[in-house]
């Protein structure tokens, strides 16, 4: 370490530390709550016992989980007219992963999905549920829709912290050797060759839904190692190139790169080709993050049945005969038990609680779901009573991020809003606890408390914003043990992905967790597909207007 | 300077006196590294920090001045060596130089840049060279002179950690504590004083060894006046030099939670800067607020309400008050100190005729964006008088959302009138601006007209209607006439339309643009 190695880093990172003379102006920590989806529930769900059900009530279709595939599930229902149904959610509000959250400053993302990247041409149900909700005008079938620009995310996007100052895009570049400009220019090459790529009856490969994708089989050895591997093994050995591709593997599937399949790696960065009218690749965001979705939706459903969606619904226990189901549920709310018959039931709710809930599963089924594994995710909510100072390059963007951190940054709930003065703010930010194994990084997770989280969230961004600790106002932790399935190798195996698909008699899995993806569009695909199947058997077959 | 007391403390009488010094000595030597090192540092930051702050772009500015200075730094090492006599006066003297020229860096480049003596750059590496070729024969000789009674092996080591510890200590105290509190003209004469002082302890601590030092003495104490009243004056300094950075008399100073608002006179003509960015000069602003309103307010003889966006200088409303059927006037701009200002200086309501007092006018101080968006007003006749679109903020008060947002406060047959830049320096941020009114369904009338304090100036004139053309104006006008409007919506060659994407929100085009093509143009 020379002088001079000193020096140059000395103009940023002094303005990072904290001198320990200092300790005593350091202002406490701001106030703020700690919650997460219902653990003590959750657990008494798996191990406790409940009061027996004083009321049963049949129905004929019954939605368990109110998150975007169960609220999908219900809107193409409530959208054919068929209003037989009961939409069940634990928690107290419908969404999810993508629930939000609101105060006196804006609405924000709570439990982490900000964003819905414009849909592929062939996501046909999610472009009309689009239209239905206001935001894509004219032909939901055009190749570039008219998208609302209240949804369309306004420049200026993405930044990125790196040797002390932003640049503009997550990609890094600024001061970045030019060999690895190459190669990250050879890799993005690559993808595009990927996104092109068709099998034999000209089917693109790589689609969103993964179940459009038309014959793999020639791709099948990208699920058999890891992203890192296959970019080690194909020659990419940029160590900006492999910060970049770690950071999308955890920002869309809280797994690191290490771990994921190089399936769902290159799937990321080959599946999309929406457009939209004057908007290119944007993607769509609103200050409640995908909250705006789950309300249209909720708003939609409510408008089609008063009753049809019910929240504090805890099914603890759930079996099946020849003549149909029966899911014995817990009313948080009227601290009692009910009793559901129902002939259909569409499980929307995440795959590993099945085992636990219905105790004739059968064992290979049981053993499949075993297969699927969860990644952690700790998400917190900062109230800022400015948005933090300028710091040297480019401006506050929407979504931000620290290279050297866990955490993949935060986003700005009030970048939509058009203001000179930057006002009160919220930032949410993003730690999957993809570092170490899942079921160590929960226990992490379960037992730090708010004042450890809240510590290292301000360290954290203290390092690129050293106002932020006296800005802070509040800063809640929300915690989710199981936030969305790893796609680890192997995922995409045939018959794994078959006896998923195939569900349990009855009971119909429509969850992201089936793909092993936990994205908008899938949640939303296998929604509608089970949604659509009861109406076609229903209807002897046939049916208006099939979306997926 | 030449030195003819042979006494021991040349180097060619060093071992002789190994063992002779006590380590107080030794320690009071290694405190003074300690020092030099923090100020050697401080002056490399405040040099740099200042470029910044003058010259933007702090990446460059940090990176250079750090390279040139640490270059300087290693030249200051290799002269060590012709460096000869006696070493403690020559050490006291380059310390006096250093806590001098150090010290009054930042002063010095201030002035020069806010008189615009030369070029600034070749100042600015000018003094982080003299500064650091100084700095740097500071540890060459301290580690001569331990060097007689340390072994090399532990002068190098104490020397240089003390060094790194200096270091540390100035590139946590300077962000934290020095820049912000001290500000950076004070930071350097401080740091002066210290370099100074260290000069003085030398002299006291070698006291029986330097003869004939009654001039060095006077010398210190000299160079110590000179920077104690420095630091003294130098509040008065940087309001000095800020007012120099106005061509004329600086009448009014405020800075306000949005901007630095400063106002000037020189005879006649008062100017107003925003952010060291003209607004206006009284001798020409009659030209852009008549082209600014009444091309479309003229050609409105329904109009009753009003709403002028931005603006808080009251010319605008000044001229939206000269026709009497005008029964209501919302004024929305953010600053209230600039409404104020205007509302009760007494020079300044002369020049916008006591507008911001009319009964008919309503001032509000908030965000146009939320206003529009908390109120359901309709408007015959909108003014939207922003900054250029110079940033992303700005850019978004240029854009298909706002206007959309504008437009639902737009009466049926009213018109809006937009400030679009300079169609002839920024000819493409200014059909962007066109085009985007455009695409939100409005259509527009796109003029200019020359005002001399900012160039040719341009303006869109928009409705759900086409624009017609006023067939009379209010008396008093001093710039339009009804023959001469058609001119002004004329656009000559070189301002013509050229085919423009409409600033949508998710791009912010336009603010690309506008900075590229004001980059370059010296107005």
């Amino acid at each position: 370490m020379r002088r001079r190695d000193f020096l140059a880093g000395c103009g940023a990172a002094a303005c990072g530390m904290a001198l320990p003379g200092c300790a005593a102006q350091t202002p406490g920590l701001p106030p703020g709550e700690l919650s997460g989806s219902d653990f003590i529930l959750g657990h008494r769900l798996i191990h406790g016992s409940f009061p027996p059900p004083d009321e049963i009530i049949p129905v004929p279709v019954l939605i368990v989980g109110a998150g975007i595939a169960g609220l999908s599930a219900a809107w193409r229902f409530c959208r054919e007219g068929f209003t037989d149904f009961a939409l069940l959610e634990l928690e107290r509000e419908a969404g999810g992963n993508a629930r939000s959250g609101e105060n006196a400053i804006s609405r924000y993302p709570l439990a982490g999905a900000h964003y819905l990247p414009l849909p592929n041409r062939e996501a046909r149900a999610v472009r009309a549920m689009l239209a239905d909700l206001g935001a894509l005008h004219g032909d939901p079938s055009a190749e570039t829709p008219e998208y609302d620009e209240r949804y369309l995310c306004h420049a200026p996007q993405e930044r990125l912290y790196r040797l002390g100052a932003w640049q503009e895009g997550l990609l890094p570049r600024l001061g970045v050797p030019k060999a690895e400009l190459e190669q990250q220019g050879r890799f993005f090459a690559r993808m595009e060759s990927y996104r092109a790529a068709r099998d034999r009856q000209g089917r693109r490969v790589f689609t969103l839904p993964v179940a459009y994708g038309g014959d793999a089989s020639e791709w099948a050895a990208l699920d058999r190692l890891t992203l890192r591997d296959w970019l080690l093994a194909e020659g990419f050995d940029a160590p900006s190139l492999h910060w970049y591709a770690n950071y999308v593997c955890r920002d869309d599937y809280g797994t690191d790169y290490r771990q994921i399949s190089a399936w769902a790696g290159v799937h990321y960065f080959a599946c999309r080709t929406g457009q939209g009218l004057d908007a290119g690749d944007a993607v769509l965001t609103a200050p409640e993050g995908n909250g705006w979705l789950v309300h249209g939706l909720r708003d939609k459903i409510a408008a089609a049945g008063e009753k049809l969606l019910r929240t504090n619904q805890a099914v603890y226990a759930l079996s099946q005969d020849r003549r149909g189901c029966q899911a014995d549920v817990w009313d948080a709310a009227q601290n009692r038990s009910l009793r559901y018959r129902a002939e259909q039931v569409i499980w929307a709710a995440p795959l590993f609680l099945l085992p636990h809930l219905a105790r004739d599963l059968p064992a290979e089924l049981a053993a499949t779901l075993a297969t699927i594994e969860y990644a952690p995710w700790m998400v917190a909510n900062l109230s800022l009573q400015a948005p933090p100072a300028h710091g040297a390059g480019y401006p506050l963007a929407w979504d931000n991020v620290l290279q050297d951190s866990p955490s993949l940054g935060y986003v700005v709930a009030t970048h939509q809003k058009i203001r000179l003065t930057p006002g009160p703010t919220v930032l949410t930010y993003y730690h999957p606890l993809s570092e170490t194994a899942p079921a160590a990084a929960r226990k992490t997770l379960l037992r730090n408390t708010r004042k450890i989280w809240a510590e290292r969230i301000l360290a954290d961004l203290s390092h690129a914003h050293r106002d932020i600790r006296a800005l802070t106002t509040r800063l809640d932790v929300f915690r989710n043990a199981h936030a969305m399935a790893r796609p680890l190798p192997g995922f995409r195996d045939s018959v794994r992905q078959g006896r998923l698909a195939a569900g349990w008699e009855r009971v119909r899995f429509a969850h992201a967790d089936v793909s092993g993806l936990s994205l908008v569009e899938e949640a939303n695909y296998w929604g509608v597909l089970a949604a659509e199947e009861l109406l076609a058997a229903r209807h002897g077959g046939t049916l208006r207007e099939r979306l997926v | 300077m030449t030195d003819s007391t042979p006494d021991f403390v040349q180097d060619s009488a060093e071992s002789s006196e190994r063992d002779s010094h006590p380590p107080r000595m030794q320690h009071a030597l290694l405190a003074s590294v300690f020092i030099i090192a923090s100020c050697g540092l401080a002056y490399e930051l405040v040099a740099a920090a200042l470029a910044s702050y003058l010259l933007g772009d702090s990446i460059t500015q940090f990176s250079t001045v750090i390279g040139a200075y640490l270059f300087a730094m290693g030249i200051g090492s290799w002269l060590s060596r012709y460096v000869e006599g006696n070493l403690v006066r020559r050490f006291v003297q380059i310390e006096l130089a250093v806590g001098v020229f150090g010290g009054f860096t930042a002063v010095a480049l201030f002035l020069a840049f806010a008189a615009q003596m030369g070029p600034f750059r070749g100042l600015l590496y000018l003094a982080v060279l003299v500064v650091g070729v100084l700095v740097g024969l500071e540890i060459p000789l301290v580690m001569r002179i331990l060097k007689r009674e340390v072994t090399f092996r532990d002068l190098v080591s104490q020397v240089l950690a003390v060094d790194y510890l200096g270091a540390l200590a100035v590139s946590l105290l300077f962000p934290l504590l020095l820049a912000p509190y001290l500000g950076l003209m004070r930071t350097g004469l401080l740091f002066g004083l210290l370099n100074v002082g260290v000069a003085v302890y030398a002299l006291f601590l070698f006291r029986a060894q330097l003869t004939h030092s009654g001039v060095l003495r006077l010398f210190a104490g000299a160079c110590f006046l000179l920077l104690a009243g420095g630091l003294a004056v130098a509040g008065k300094v940087s309001d000095m030099a800020e007012s120099w950075l106005y061509a004329d008399e600086v009448i009014h100073m405020e800075s306000s939670p949005y901007q630095r608002i400063v106002i000037t006179r020189w005879r006649d003509d008062v100017r107003l800067f925003l952010n060291q960015n003209l607004q206006f000069s009284s001798k020409d602003e009659y030209r852009y607020h008549e082209a600014l309103v009444h091309p479309g307010l003229a050609a409105l003889p329904e109009a009753r309400r009003v709403l002028v966006l931005g603006g808080g200088d009251g010319f605008a409303v000044r001229e939206i008050l000269r026709y009497p059927r005008i029964q209501s006037l919302v004024l929305v701009d953010l600053d209230p100190a600039m409404t104020r200002l205007f509302s009760t200086a007494p020079l300044l309501t002369r020049l916008n005729d006591h507008a911001l007092k009319d009964a008919r006018v309503t001032i509000v101080n908030d965000d146009a964006a939320r206003w529009l968006e908390e109120h359901a007003d309709v408007f015959d006749f909108v003014v939207a008088d922003f900054p250029d679109p110079a940033n992303f903020a700005l850019g978004k008060l240029y854009s298909t959302s706002f206007y959309r947002l504008l437009a639902r406060h737009l009466a049926p047959d009213g018109r809006i009138a937009v400030q679009s830049t300079s169609p002839y320096y920024a000819r493409r941020s200014f059909w962007t601006i066109v085009a985007t009114l455009e695409a939100v369904g409005l259509k527009t009338a796109p003029y200019h007209a020359l005002v001399p304090s900012f160039g040719e100036w341009g303006y869109v004139l928009a409705g759900r209607e086409a624009p017609v053309m006023p067939a009379a104006y209010p008396e008093g006008l001093r710039f339009l006439t009804v023959a001469g409007t058609q001119d002004l919506f004329h656009f000559p060659a070189d301002m013509a339309r050229l085919p423009a994407k409409p600033n949508r929100l998710n791009e912010q085009g336009l603010v690309r643009l506008f900075e590229q093509e004001w980059q370059g143009v010296s107005h």
